[in-house]
């Protein structure tokens, strides 16, 4: 298939979960703001929540003051913000009209009835005081493009690339989210183990909607141990640092398969992947947390350059 | 007169390019005026291909490079034997049809100034008319190195009253359509004088096609036909046409060219 | 002068027996459930449209062009006259393309004034000395015919470059053949669906020399933002093969890749469906980045072909139109089948001097226009606009050309229930490659405004399935 073709299809689906993932943020921070800051915490919920997107930068240059109201806009409606949940859905739904052809009915016209849709929401913003109402809205309209895209496109490379791009995204996610919690969140190590901090712990859970999937896997122990083993290590959560990449493996072997032949992107991949086999959470914490994750979001970073280098994704 | 000689263009760019494709119109034609003893055309690490001869008879090559790449070095060393045919441009191979160039193109569109200017100075017969248009261009322009930018078309050169070889060609050549006669912008090399005044190694010039005579090459700068001392390279409509190189890189940033060309006379053997 | 437009049903109040079973059919029909077929044409013909509209920007997304379910019917033998004047059309236009690249006898015969082809400027000079594989430059020439009688067919234009519509002639037929299955079944209609791999047949014919085993063939489109952008996704789907545009080619070496998921691939023809202008940045306008650096180089090389070639277009200029019948006895010693329509050419003063006193019954048209826009149809227009219009042909005279008003014939169309005699033209589409093919049907273009003559869809134009009957 054409190299812009499944760069479109690997985009419509990073920008896809991207904006999802905003969305789940902001309701971490809504709901946070809602409950006690952690005595001695030096900076306020929206400021996690802005550093877990990567682009306090940015903001910064755009807004005075970091509130509920400056965050909200900027990751909902705000155009300057690159990754903003209008230019995220925006993105995706030209990157399947220029891709038109590869992309089936049902795929398209849930991506463009999803960007219709929130043109409308933006005129009338009042609508939507409410951030869990545009939550929903969000998360709504993400299933119903994936939940198309699973039943309607052909299982050739297209949907590998589209996979790939979805898990791609969510690791990269999921690990922003972790890091936030655990290195934004907490001021100081005694803070570990309180009450607010398990509340916080709650949040992150409940912002991956995985709170009762938690509780099934690990009874009622809300260690933070237990629930970064449950965001990297457990294969069984859907959003695990490790569930995806095993996601990716399978996708890149499928791709290796049908051209007859790796690449490097797969390589790297297979190499992170086997570095999850081996691991112990009780050593990543150990080892720090933040550390850990800053490394695998560097290593996100680089099999995204090595994908679009190995698929000639670059002109 | 035995001609040696080296050219030599480099790029470099700012940032790495992906891509380089560059298209070369700089190997001499073989004519009357001129043998072609040796030629080579290099570029390290590049690719040549997709070579044609285009329809006024130039040798066009093609070259590509993949990067990452921050400079690249158009290296030309070559040998010709040079005479002199009083500027007539003979045994040269061509397809095209000399009507085609009465064509204006944005460079070399004509005004009424222009008009006006060629309307008074044309006289009987091609051949002297395409003389007096000669002697008006060195008169009015003044040659100034330096004193014009990319873009310069033959209007602006006449208000400014100045410019390089490339503005008296396009100057002549919409003078010359202007009057019914068609005229072509011509590249080569130029054997530099012990002076050095008005001569450029690497130079351009003009031809206007006379009945009876064919094209019949005239070089405002130095208000001459070419003789022994000129090597012709290609031509074109106008400089963009004739271009010895255009290219397009695939990157970011800015890129710096450098150009170095002698012309040497070899002994006679 | 006033006389009725030819009737395409009707000969003295008879029904032709091109329309002999439509018009029994019609006449058993209920006009309810006409009106109500009417409203399920429309709304599946916006179902697929609505892939038309979502590709269109601003205003003009939702608008759709309005589609009539009276197709419009030729007997195989009038077919069979229309088919030998076209393909003849099309011969002697790509020996004329062949022969002011190469050779030029048309110019040096005195036949054509040299600088209405020298100074042209689709006259590409970039093309000259170029012999393209089977010497075909235009591979699909789109003809622009009416009628006026029962044996009179003339040519408005002809289209060299890369005529649009040939997706609304498939669309039209899908569409009537879902409404009305039982029609299809008791009249014997030629197919046009073959029309994709006739396309695609005339493409790989015309493969480079270079081109080892079986061509690999790409539509080059200018993008998703192009109004004919549906066109170019349905034909590539419809030929299976990738849709690309410029981005996606690079060359290397003496050839054009795509660039793809496995690697580079080689492209052997481009069926492009863009200009010229922005073919290649190192030929034509350096700013351009729709095109592939050194595409043209390639090209000239033999590595790739291009269809329709660059340059094609000289022949479909309308100063050119005016000697296409002097091309067709010149190149191919025969009489032009087709007629010509008299044009009279403002840059010449006798001809300026007769349009000018004129007007009222001419048709005047800009040279380099298209769309029917800025011309003025006399019989149909204002004493002030024809005074404005004449004020503006003064300005500029070499920029219009004028043709007498042709009384276009009319076929019957389903306007607010019942049918009505509106004005017709047709665009039926030639391929060339080995061999010379025409896909019997076309695009009906209907004006929908009575008596207007303007069949334009930017002018209010519809359009119609149109019938060939197997004899």
């Amino acid at each position: 298939m054409l190299s812009r073709t499944a760069e479109g299809l690997f985009w419509i689906a990073r920008n896809l979960e991207r904006a999802e993932t905003y969305a789940r943020l902001l309701q971490v921070g809504y709901r946070m703001s809602m409950t006690p800051s952690p005595a001695g915490g030096y900076e306020s919920e929206w400021s996690s929540v802005l550093a877990a997107t990567g682009n306090a930068d940015e903001f910064s240059r755009h807004y005075d003051e970091v509130n509920e109201r400056n965050v909200e806009n900027f990751l909902s409606f705000d155009a300057r913000n690159p990754s903003s949940i209008k230019n995220c859905i925006a993105s995706a739904r030209n990157n399947a009209r220029a891709n038109r052809v590869a992309v089936t009915t049902e795929v398209w016209e849930a991506l463009n009835h999803a960007y219709l849709e929130f043109r409308e929401l933006e005129k009338d913003r009042n609508a939507l005081k409410k951030i869990p109402d545009l939550v929903d809205w969000v998360k709504r309209q993400s299933a119903t493009i994936r939940g198309s895209f699973l039943n309607t496109q052909l299982l050739i490379d297209s949907s590998d690339f589209f996979n790939l791009g979805y898990y791609l995204e969510r690791a990269d996610n999921t690990a922003r989210l972790l890091d936030v919690k655990y290195f934004v969140l907490l001021p100081t190590i005694h803070m570990v183990g309180g009450s607010v901090d398990s509340y916080q712990w709650m949040t992150l859970l409940r912002a991956v909607s995985a709170v009762r999937a938690f509780h099934w896997t690990y009874g009622g122990d809300h260690s933070p141990e237990r629930i970064a083993h449950f965001l990297i290590l457990n294969p069984a959560c859907p959003r695990s640092l490790f569930h995806c990449c095993d996601r990716m493996e399978y996708h890149f072997s499928r791709l290796a398969k049908l051209y007859g032949t790796s690449n490097p992107a797969h390589y790297l991949l297979a190499e992170r992947l086997e570095r999850f086999y081996e691991a112990d959470i009780r050593d990543i914490i150990k080892q720090g947390l933040h550390e850990f994750l800053s490394k695998f979001i560097a290593d996100m970073g680089k099999l995204n350059n090595q994908i679009a280098e190995s698929y000639l994704f670059e002109r | 007169m035995l001609l040696s000689i080296d050219h030599q263009t480099s790029y470099r760019y700012e940032h790495p390019q992906r891509r380089i494709v560059q298209s070369f119109r700089m190997t001499p034609a073989e004519c009357e005026s001129q043998q072609v003893m040796g030629w080579s055309v290099e570029v390290e690490g590049a690719c040549f291909g997709a070579s044609f001869t285009d329809g006024g008879g130039d040798l066009v090559q093609t070259m590509t490079l993949s990067g990452p790449a921050s400079t690249i070095d158009v290296k030309i060393t070559g040998t010709v034997r040079t005479f002199d045919t009083a500027g007539v441009l003979k045994g040269h191979q061509e397809l095209n049809d000399p009507g085609l160039y009465l064509r204006e193109t944005s460079l070399t569109r004509v005004d009424d100034a222009i008009r006006e200017l060629a309307a008074e100075t044309a006289c009987e017969g091609a051949l002297d008319t395409a003389h007096a248009f000669t002697n008006l261009v060195a008169e009015r322009i003044v040659y100034s190195p330096g004193s014009t930018a990319h873009g310069h078309t033959a209007i602006d050169t006449l208000q400014a009253g100045q410019g390089v070889c490339q503005d008296q060609s396009h100057l002549l050549i919409a003078l010359a359509r202007s009057a019914g006669i068609p005229a072509r912008y011509v590249t080569g090399y130029l054997l530099t004088d012990a002076e050095g005044k008005y001569h450029e190694a690497s130079h351009a010039w003009t031809e206007l096609f006379v009945d009876g005579l064919g094209w019949v090459g005239l070089d405002p700068t130095n208000r001459c036909c070419p003789d022994e001392r000129y090597v012709r390279l290609g031509s074109g409509l106008d400089a963009q046409e004739a271009a010895p190189i255009r290219g397009v890189s695939f990157g970011h940033g800015t890129e710096i060219m450098d150009v170095a060309v002698t012309v040497m006379q070899m002994a006679q053997q | 002068m006033k006389k009725e437009p030819f009737s395409e049903m009707y000969v003295n109040g008879k029904v032709r027996k091109a329309y002999a079973v439509l018009s029994e059919w019609y006449n058993t029909c209920d006009p309810d459930e006409l009106t109500q077929k009417q409203k399920e044409a429309e709304t599946l013909f916006r179902r697929i449209g609505i892939t038309f509209a979502v590709y269109g920007q601003g205003q003009d997304a939702e608008r759709l062009i309005p589609f009539d379910m009276m197709p419009r019917v030729f007997l195989e033998s009038e077919w069979r006259l229309l088919e030998r004047g076209v393909k003849q059309r099309a011969r002697a236009l790509n020996t004329f393309l062949w022969d002011v690249y190469n050779r030029r006898e048309i110019l040096r015969a005195g036949i054509i004034p040299k600088h209405l082809v020298l100074q042209n400027e689709a006259y590409e000079p970039a093309v000259v000395g170029i012999e393209p594989a089977r010497n075909v430059y235009s591979h699909i020439v789109g003809v622009d015919i009416v009628r006026t009688g029962l044996k009179d067919f003339y040519v408005l234009e002809d289209n060299c470059r890369t005529p649009s519509g040939v997706s609304y002639m498939l669309e039209n037929r899908e569409i009537m053949m879902r409404m009305w299955p039982d029609l299809f079944k008791q009249t014997r209609i030629q197919p046009v669906e073959d029309y994709a791999r006739l396309l695609r047949h005339t493409l790989e014919s015309v493969a480079p020399a270079k081109c080892e085993g079986e061509p690999t063939l790409a539509v080059l489109t200018p993008g998703a933002f192009n109004s004919a952008y549906y066109e170019h996704s349905f034909l590539a789907d419809q030929m299976s093969v990738e849709l690309v545009e410029g981005q996606d080619l690079f060359v290397d070496g003496d050839f054009v890749y795509m660039r793809t998921t496995r690697g580079p691939r080689r492209v052997d023809v481009i069926y492009r469906r863009i200009d010229d202008a922005f073919l290649d940045p190192l030929c034509f306008k350096p700013e351009s980045m729709l095109g592939v650096p050194g595409l043209m180089n390639v090209y000239r090389s033999g590595g790739v072909q291009i269809c329709s070639a660059p340059g094609a277009g000289v022949a479909d200029d309308k100063a050119i139109y005016t000697y296409v019948p002097e091309m067709i006895r010149f190149y191919l010693g025969e009489e032009p089948i087709l007629k010509n329509v008299d044009t009279w050419r403002c840059s010449e003063s006798d001809d300026l001097a007769y349009v000018l006193e004129h007007l009222p019954e001419l048709v005047v048209k800009e040279v380099h226009g298209s769309g029917g826009y800025g011309m003025l149809v006399g019989p149909a227009s204002t004493k002030k606009q024809i005074a404005d219009y004449a004020e503006r042909i003064k300005q500029n005279p070499g920029n219009y050309i004028a043709q007498p008003t042709l009384a276009l014939s009319t076929s019957p169309t389903f306007v607010e229930q019942q049918l009505a005699p509106r004005h017709v033209d047709l665009r039926p589409y030639c391929l060339v490659g080995d061999k010379i093919e025409l896909c019997p049907g076309g695009l009906t273009r209907v004006a929908l405004t009575e008596g207007s003559l303007v069949v334009n869809s930017s002018q209010g134009g519809g359009v119609k399935d149109t019938w060939v009957l197997a004899d």
